[in-house]
């Protein structure tokens, strides 16, 4: 039986990569979903609210596992085909994060002040010009802390791409424990990895909210 | 001539509460109205529905030939003929003084950047705040901020000016130099609609006070009316009011 040792290290780091690739990803297509759900859930059209509000709901009402497996295998069996496990991993973490940032997002253009929204209409601006000229640079500013702190649950529910089979950190110290049966090594390196990834994050996120809070600009 | 802002009947409730029980008044080109009253009376609100902030639930409003009260309102070319000021400035925070007068000239009136920049040297020069283009608006006195939102204003050209209790956030010294500019303007010969408190400065620079209570114009006349004025209530409020 192989022990624990340099080789088993160099294969955590594969999923390291694997793990920051999948966050990234999760983020890039969270975000931008995330904004346009935001961009609905403000919508002055009460169908399209409503509709963002659905999606919202029924997203965080759902496990993220079981996002994952009806990504993965729920999408073969209506005949989409198997979908490799990155996308399948990427695709469920894209629905869960778009949920959840759209929801913060929207929280925080609601946060900036309504009469900021009728200074802007009373000089004339369309609709879309108060919100990216007026709403929307205020509101990133007030949403850039709990953005960031929700890239640390992003990093860690990446672990969750382990049932469907994608070898990111988690899954990789998995591996390892079958082979060296030995748990609390394999998986302290897993979680020292995961706190190396998160720690700066929540570090930034902090001391965003502090500047944030110091000048109101 | 044609009155500039016309209304005839104006009703308007929130709720259950009416707070605009059929006022009519008309405002001539370059005449400035003051609108004074008890908080409560109606005086903002029908300063808000001038320029359609608020719906109203019945009669007419005309201003500058756009009919207010009509379904089909192009809402955008009233508020470039329209221009107001509040009570709580409302710049954007996230932009300089500049920033936050050349915004809508750019984006509205597609005005290039140096035509703009020009018209925020000369708004900025009337309201005395040109060394303040770059600063941003928490870097300035409550006083330059509302000269600021004036200047914010007038860089749209507007035709009519509404200014909806401006001074009531300010101290006295900074009531003053605010007064100061929106008396400037009344000589540039303006047309404003003014709801305030300020009774000697009504007095000084309104052609027109109304005064209102319970959603009603209690009395209308020149500002002498502040000095003798016709009936009893208005008498009480003035009395209260100096």
């Amino acid at each position: 039986m192989p022990s624990f040792g340099l080789v088993h290290i160099e294969f955590l780091l594969h999923g390291v990569v694997w793990t920051v690739v999948l966050s990234i990803l999760a983020f890039i297509g969270g975000g931008a979903a995330g904004f346009l759900i935001a961009l609905a859930r403000v919508s002055p059209l009460r169908w399209v609210r409503g509709l963002a509000g659905v999606y919202v709901t029924i997203v965080q009402g759902t496990p993220l596992l079981v996002v994952m497996f009806l990504a993965y295998f729920g999408l073969t069996i209506i005949g989409l085909g198997q979908l490799p496990a990155l996308v399948a991993a990427g695709l469920s973490m894209t629905v869960y994060a778009a949920a959840f940032l759209g929801e913060i997002w929207k929280g925080c253009i609601q946060s900036v002040p309504q009469a900021q929204w009728e200074a802007a209409e009373c000089l004339a601006l369309t609709r879309w010009q108060r919100m990216t000229k007026v709403i929307l640079p205020q509101a990133m500013r007030i949403a850039t802390p709990p953005t960031v702190g929700f890239m640390v649950q992003i990093v860690k529910n990446t672990s969750l791409a382990s049932v469907v089979g994608f070898v990111e950190l988690a899954q990789a110290s998995k591996l390892i424990n079958n082979s060296t049966f030995q748990p609390f090594i394999s998986f302290g390196f897993a979680a020292a990895f995961y706190f190396l990834l998160c720690y700066p994050l929540s570090m930034w996120s902090q001391s965003l909210e502090r500047t944030l809070n110091v000048a109101h600009r | 001539m044609s009155p500039i802002v016309k209304l005839k009947d104006v009703e308007k409730s929130f709720g259950a509460l009416k707070v605009i029980n059929g006022i009519s008044f008309a405002v001539q080109r370059g005449e400035v109205v003051a609108i004074i009253g008890q908080s409560g009376s109606g005086k903002s609100t029908a300063l808000r529905c001038i320029n359609a902030l608020e719906s109203i639930d019945c009669g007419e409003i005309e201003v500058c030939g756009h009919k207010v009260h009509d379904a089909g309102l192009d809402k955008r070319a009233l508020r470039t003929d329209v221009g107001i000021v509040f009570q709580s400035y409302n710049l954007f925070p996230h932009l300089t003084v500049e920033q936050n007068i050349i915004l809508a000239p750019m984006a509205v009136k597609k005005m290039g950047r140096r035509e703009a920049v020009e018209v925020s040297q000369e708004v900025l020069g009337k309201v005395g705040l040109l060394d303040k283009a770059a600063s941003y608006p928490e870097q300035l006195s409550g006083g330059q901020q509302q000269r600021v939102a004036i200047a914010r204003s007038l860089a749209m050209r507007p035709k009519v000016m509404l200014f909806d209790e401006v001074t009531s956030a300010l101290d006295p010294q900074l009531t003053g130099e605010v007064l100061k500019v929106i008396e400037d303007l009344a000589r540039s010969g303006m047309t404003m609609i003014l709801v305030t408190h300020e009774m000697a400065f009504a007095r000084q620079v309104a052609s027109t006070v109304i005064y209102m209570r319970n959603g009603l114009i209690w009395e209308e006349g020149p500002s002498a009316i502040l000095s003798a004025p016709g009936t009893a209530e208005l008498r009480s409020f003035v009395g209260t009011g100096l």
